[in-house]
């Protein structure tokens, strides 16, 4: 029990798809300039993945090495069409912003590199998990990211206005560089940093080190 | 059509400006030699796929294209992520044959970057792009070859940096994917200076 | 063994390892066919939900222009046009019509006449999708898509038109490529708001329509954009096209006769 729960949990924090792994930054980084969208993309990829990593999962045995790339990437396509096709018949204001970004789902790197990573060498009650988790995981920071981005960008949450702006006779100054593409990746990179002050585990090593001189020494 | 490059190339620049190539854009922008190899990998992927998609999308997929067989009504573009996708992969499994036949050396020096092309979320997005803004043929051979060039740009001039950045002192937490994101946010705000620009 | 046994070909072929070329090729296939099916069950079940939200944006993207020229709404019904007999094309779906396509298809488009054809558009497509709001069994309020050439881009725009066909209602721009600042002000809605009350023809049934250079006097004249003279003569132009002969001039014509109805 305790060893299916940390598949879950495992990839929400410490082993993260966008902070740890550096999968799936694209659209974290697209879609997140309101929480709306941030929110759907989210649920299409937490459900593709755990699917497609079910379904791989369930083929494994089977599959011939030969076309075992090609294989994955049809059954993660044809479930990125499904979803595409369920968005647009219900809720097709918000397909329409996210465009073309449920399509990239498909070469989203989370998706095909949790498949060949973990679920073609797991039973399938594990890589649901997996997929699961590194869907929670990927949707936590959109999450972040999409609230700042539409707090600090428009005021607004999920469309709601929570911070009156001036246009609205409140006091809010929008910081319209939020809703611009550089902002997406300082905040990507502040939260990292924050992520890894907290977790010392994460940080990278450095490939070089200056060699000081010892204190008094000579340089 | 000077327009259209000019615009994949700067205002629009699929990593910069669309966000998209941008995992292996962080894993490989570490160093010059391998930036440059998938650079040119993606130009050349890039600027053949667009065009051919565009081919396929036009005579196959679109609604009416089945006219010629007394198939008016058909219409198969939801079928256009998954084609696409193939043909895709397709096209780099063939290029990386014929690389490796006429010319070992070239195949050699790209080594692992030519399949990492193939789930390049830029190549899949250049072709999607391609189909909601209509561009005819000659637009999307623009818009491929632009658009290659554009993420070429954005990676070599990632690694430069970075290359400098080696011998830097910054905060442990920000070491490597931190700083490559505030990086790639600082030439992201330059790019969008040139979001004014237009051919003349 | 009695005869051929198809259960022991069967065993045959599971007993081959997986990365045989038979198991391969039949693999493949099964993929193939499983996503296939899937795909087509989602893609056929939902796409008539997918045209009633493309139908609503449509005509939500209408209603708004409307409702900021003329104010209030009421259901606006889409019906096809054709124009060359002014008839409505009752067999056709508007839904579906995309104008831009059909005017470059040489199957569902005519050649203008270079005399006639004074929005410099070539080709117009045989039908149009128009709007109309009916009172009972008369039309209250008209929306046709009128489009042509400007100073640098094709104009593309909404006329709403009163029930008389001849007053006009609105006159909304929604896609234009002008210079900013100056012919781009067509979108603006303090140019916008000179449209609705002028008429397009006098009682004599010809059209004096017309963007002026100075300012406007009477009742068929709308103050030009000053330094906009060329996207000004565009929309002069497009919109004598539209409601000429070779335009929505037929449609009008059943329309002022009583002979559209819901």
């Amino acid at each position: 029990m305790k060893r299916t729960l940390g598949t879950l949990t495992h990839p929400v924090i410490g082993d993260n798809p966008i902070t740890v792994q550096i999968l799936g930054i694209c659209s974290a980084l697209a879609v997140t300039t309101s929480l709306a969208t941030a929110l759907v993309m989210c649920a299409a990829l937490t459900a593709v993945l755990t699917v497609s990593c079910g379904l791989i999962s369930t083929l494994r045995h089977q599959m011939p090495q030969s076309i075992r790339l090609i294989v994955q990437i049809t059954i993660i396509a044809s479930l990125v069409i499904v979803v595409d096709e369920i968005l647009k018949a219900y809720a097709f204001e918000i397909s329409k912003r996210l465009s073309v970004f449920v399509g990239l789902i498909i070469t989203n790197c989370i998706v095909l590199g949790r498949a060949e990573a973990f679920a073609m060498r797991n039973p399938v009650g594990a890589s649901l998990l997996d997929g699961l988790g590194n869907g929670i995981g990927y949707s936590l920071i959109l999450i972040v990211i999409g609230t700042i981005r539409e707090l600090l960008g428009a005021g607004t949450l999920l469309g709601y206005s929570v911070l009156a702006t001036v246009a609205e006779g409140g006091w809010f100054t929008p910081l319209k560089l939020m809703l611009l593409a550089p902002s997406a990746f300082f905040l990507l990179g502040f939260l990292v940093w924050a992520v890894r002050s907290w977790r010392r585990d994460q940080v990278e090593q450095p490939e070089f080190r200056i060699r000081r001189p010892a204190a008094g020494g000579r340089p | 059509m000077t327009e259209i490059i000019l615009r994949a190339v700067f205002a629009e620049n699929l990593i910069l400006s669309l966000f998209l190539g941008m995992c292996t854009f962080l894993a490989v922008s570490n160093r010059m030699e391998t930036a440059l190899g998938l650079g040119i990998a993606v130009i050349v992927v890039q600027g053949i796929s667009v065009p051919l998609n565009h081919l396929i999308h036009a005579y196959l997929l679109v609604e009416g294209a089945w006219a010629w067989a007394g198939l008016p009504k058909v219409d198969l573009s939801y079928l256009k992520l998954i084609s696409f996708i193939g043909v895709i992969a397709a096209m780099v499994q063939i290029l990386e044959m014929v690389l490796d036949r006429y010319s070992p050396r070239l195949y050699r020096a790209l080594g692992i970057f030519l399949p990492l092309v193939t789930v390049n979320c830029a190549i899949l997005g250049g072709s999607l792009f391609m189909v909601e803004r209509r561009y005819d043929f000659a637009d999307s051979v623009a818009y491929g070859i632009g658009s290659g060039l554009g993420w070429a740009l954005a990676i070599t001039a990632m690694a430069a940096i970075r290359a400098r950045l080696k011998y830097s002192d910054i905060p442990d937490g920000l070491q490597g994917l931190g700083a490559a994101f505030m990086i790639t946010g600082l030439m992201s705000l330059g790019f969008a200076a040139f979001a004014g620009l237009a051919a003349p | 063994m009695a005869g051929p046994d198809p259960m022991s070909w069967w065993q045959r072929f599971r007993a081959l390892p997986k990365d045989s070329t038979p198991k391969t090729l039949a693999f493949a296939l099964a993929v193939a066919l499983g996503a296939a099916i899937v795909v087509s069950i989602a893609t056929v079940t939902l796409r008539p939900l997918q045209k009633v939200n493309l139908e609503r944006e449509r005509q939500a993207r209408i209603v708004a222009m409307v409702s900021r020229a003329i104010g209030g709404t009421g259901t606006l019904t889409a019906y096809m046009v054709d124009l060359e007999t002014g008839r409505l094309a009752r067999d056709m779906d508007p839904v579906t019509f995309d104008a831009e396509a059909a005017a470059k298809n040489p199957e569902t488009s005519i050649a203008i006449p270079q005399a006639a054809d004074i929005a410099g558009l070539g080709r117009r497509a045989k039908h149009a999708a128009v709007f109309v709001r009916f009172e009972g069994e008369k039309p209250a309020l008209l929306v046709l898509p009128v489009y042509g050439q400007g100073y640098q881009s094709t104009l593309w725009g909404y006329l709403a038109l009163k029930g008389d066909g001849n007053t006009v209602a609105g006159l909304s721009f929604y896609k234009q490529g002008e210079t900013p600042g100056l012919g781009a002000r067509i979108m603006e809605p303090a140019w916008q708001a000179l449209w609705p009350g002028k008429r397009l023809a006098d009682e004599t049934g010809t059209l004096r329509v017309q963007v002026t250079k100075g300012s406007a006097k009477g009742p068929h004249e709308v103050d030009g954009i000053t330094g906009a003279t060329r996207t000004n003569n565009g929309v002069t132009s497009l919109l004598r096209f539209w409601l000429g002969d070779f335009g929505f001039g037929p449609f009008l014509k059943r329309l002022k006769s009583g002979e559209i109805r819901p």
